[in-house]
């Protein structure tokens, strides 16, 4: 990892938009055992750069194990993942964020006693003489950035993020994945867990993200949500994909039958 | 706490707002809310009351020189354990760290024969050479090394619980010594340019080796990489392993510290009372922790102070030295800081409930 060179905000040259019709995450496939049980059944999936896939399904349909594969936590049995056309073997989380793919984790995975900018840049500080890090520069750089992000809620960057407020603390960890993703955001439940007015906030910075030229990912329990911000809905049910809707195509009822198995499964590959 | 807590939640609006780089509150009020101006208040308040009780007795440049020397060799140990517990362990086998540096050291001086028969352990202190002072710091810091690899290799790698594992070191370390030694203390003069030197007038050499480990603790912990990924560890070692920092690694590298800065206690120890002491510095590990905690170093890991661990070194040497020089039995030394420190661990836990809503 380059922890120097990096540019934390700002457009990235290396994140020019792939060519036409070529999702920026593609899985083709996939499947993952756990002793007995079949988590992912040969399923395919694909987001495209600039849009919100929603990754919609009920407990048990496979949606976390199939993150876990697209961030490399979980190392599928078989199938591919392709990240702008080109396929990839993602070893471990490192490999997957070298390719440009962050992933916002339910439990956030913020370290609450460090400040915003401390998690923003923790495992990539940016350093001066070699092992000392250059706090002043971090923390300018994540004003910045949350700024254009309109994540205007951190007040105070030198508190621990202890001591924000829940919405707060996941607008810092989506946040910190906007920084640092080239190409995939990949975002497990953003809103589970958070109020009315900031789950609005939350959904806004979705939406900015999206308008970089990022393609966002993000599993979603709540199908009004879903409908309202996802450009594409792709459904999943016993480890395989069932159906997938472009924005417009699907209303809550027929996303519920989808999600309960009213559809046959996808022919697999 | 408060201050931040305040920060408009259904006022502020959904974009463009701006984000404040300095902090909104004032320097003074963030100062109050560090545990560690609260000790440093409760310490100076000690040394006012102990000068005003006693004039001309407490309040003396020598006697405040004493007193640095006499907790130099706990300031080295207890700005490693800082570390330790800034990761949310612990490091009992702190004194057998100590007492194998020693016995490290004397065998290392063992090895060299000087002229006219014997070794360098049998030297007067006046013809006592920097190789030979060089060999001991080598063999301590050897000892430190062996014992903080074997503490972060349980720790870090077979994931046992830190007490557990500093405890077993601490009982197998002390064997180790006393096996070397065959139970007997070994007595030596050759370091006596360390603790009777003065590199800079008027300046103990052992006080100077302090204060230079509490800067390099400062600029480790709160300015290098490495103390920021041990108090990421300590904080949340999950979102430290998922950000790529090899945290069993880490840790093997902190218990190192801490073992490195217990052996080099150990030289220091050597050096200071010329002999090993097998059976002393047994409760060395407590005192350490007992220093960290009152510096406001939180036991649950992710938050740190050197300079508090500093304080908190201080508090009850002031308090002993305190209590015998206006003659008050010496003994109620430890039973106030036994009360301070639980005070101390209870603000700590009051802070973590305030914040965690």
């Amino acid at each position: 990892m380059n922890e120097t060179a990096v540019t934390a905000t700002g457009p990235d040259p290396s994140a020019t938009p792939p060519p036409a019709g070529v999702p920026a995450l593609a899985v083709r496939g996939l499947t993952k055992s756990y002793g007995h049980v079949r988590a992912l059944r040969g399923v395919s999936f694909e987001a495209y750069a600039g849009e919100v896939t929603a990754l919609v399904g009920d407990n048990g349909a496979g949606k976390s194990t199939l993150i876990k594969c697209v961030a490399g936590v979980v190392q599928p049995e078989e199938g591919t993942v392709e990240v702008n056309g080109a396929p990839v073997t993602m070893t471990d989380p490192q490999h997957a964020t070298q390719l440009g793919i962050e992933t916002v984790y339910q439990d956030l995975a913020l370290a609450p006693d460090l400040d915003a900018a401390a998690n923003v840049f923790l495992g990539r500080e940016v350093r001066r003489i070699r092992f000392l890090h250059n706090q002043p520069e971090m923390r300018r750089r994540t004003a910045h950035s949350f700024q254009e992000l309109g994540v205007g809620m951190v007040q105070d960057l030198r508190a621990p993020v202890a001591a924000f407020s829940g919405g707060q603390r996941q607008s810092v960890a989506i946040a910190r994945a906007a920084m640092w993703a080239k190409h995939v955001i990949v975002m497990d439940e953003p809103t589970a867990a958070l109020g009315v007015i900031q789950t609005l906030k939350v959904l806004e910075l979705i939406l900015k993200i999206r308008d970089r030229g990022l393609a966002v990912v993000f599993v979603s329990h709540n199908l009004p949500q879903v409908l309202e911000v996802a450009d594409r809905i792709e459904v999943m049910r016993l480890g395989a994909r069932v159906a997938r809707f472009r924005r417009g195509e699907v209303d809550v009822e027929r996303l519920i039958a989808a999600i309960s198995g009213a559809y046959t499964n996808e022919v697999q590959v | 706490m408060s201050a931040t807590q305040a920060a408009p939640e259904s006022g502020a609006p959904l974009e463009g707002a701006g984000v404040a780089v300095e902090p909104t509150e004032s320097a003074f009020h963030r100062l109050t809310r560090s545990t560690v101006i609260v000790t440093f208040a409760a310490l100076s308040a000690m040394i006012i009351g102990f000068a005003i009780k006693a004039p001309g007795q407490f309040d003396t440049w020598s006697n405040f020189r004493q007193l640095a020397q006499n907790v130099a060799i706990l300031t080295v140990v207890s700005v490693g354990t800082t570390f330790v517990i800034a990761t949310a362990g612990v490091d009992l086998s702190i004194p057998s760290g100590i007492v194998l540096g020693e016995v490290f050291a004397v065998k290392a001086l063992a090895l060299i024969h000087v002229h006219g028969g014997g070794t360098a352990v049998d030297v007067a202190g006046t013809d006592s050479k920097a190789t030979y002072i060089l060999v001991a710091l080598c063999g301590s810091l050897a000892a430190g090394l062996a014992l903080g690899i074997v503490n972060g290799v349980a720790v870090g790698y077979m994931r046992i619980p830190p007490l557990l594992a500093t405890l077993g070191t601490l009982g197998a370390g002390l064997g180790c010594a006393l096996l070397l030694q065959n139970g007997v203390n070994t007595a030596t003069n050759a370091l006596d340019p360390i603790p009777n030197g003065h590199a800079i007038p008027g300046v103990p050499n052992l006080i100077l080796i302090a204060a230079v480990a509490v800067a390099l603790g400062v600029v480790l912990l709160n300015f290098s990489v490495f103390g920021r990924h041990t108090l990421a560890i300590g904080s949340n070692a999950e979102a430290a392993r998922r950000v790529g920092i090899k945290v069993e690694r880490h840790l093997l590298r902190v218990y190192v510290l801490g073992g490195m800065m217990s052996g080099f206690a150990g030289f220091l120890s050597l050096s200071y009372f010329t002999t090993t002491s097998l059976a002393g510095h047994s409760t060395d590990n407590l005192k350490a922790i007992t220093a960290v905690a009152l510096g406001g170093t939180s036991l649950f890991g992710g938050v740190a102070s050197i300079i508090g661990t500093l304080i908190g070194v201080w508090i009850p040497a002031v308090l002993q030295n305190g209590f015998v020089i206006i003659g008050v039995q010496p003994y109620w030394q430890d039973v106030v800081v036994g009360f301070v420190l639980i005070l101390t661990v209870w603000a700590d836990q009051l802070r973590r409930r305030a914040r965690q809503r």
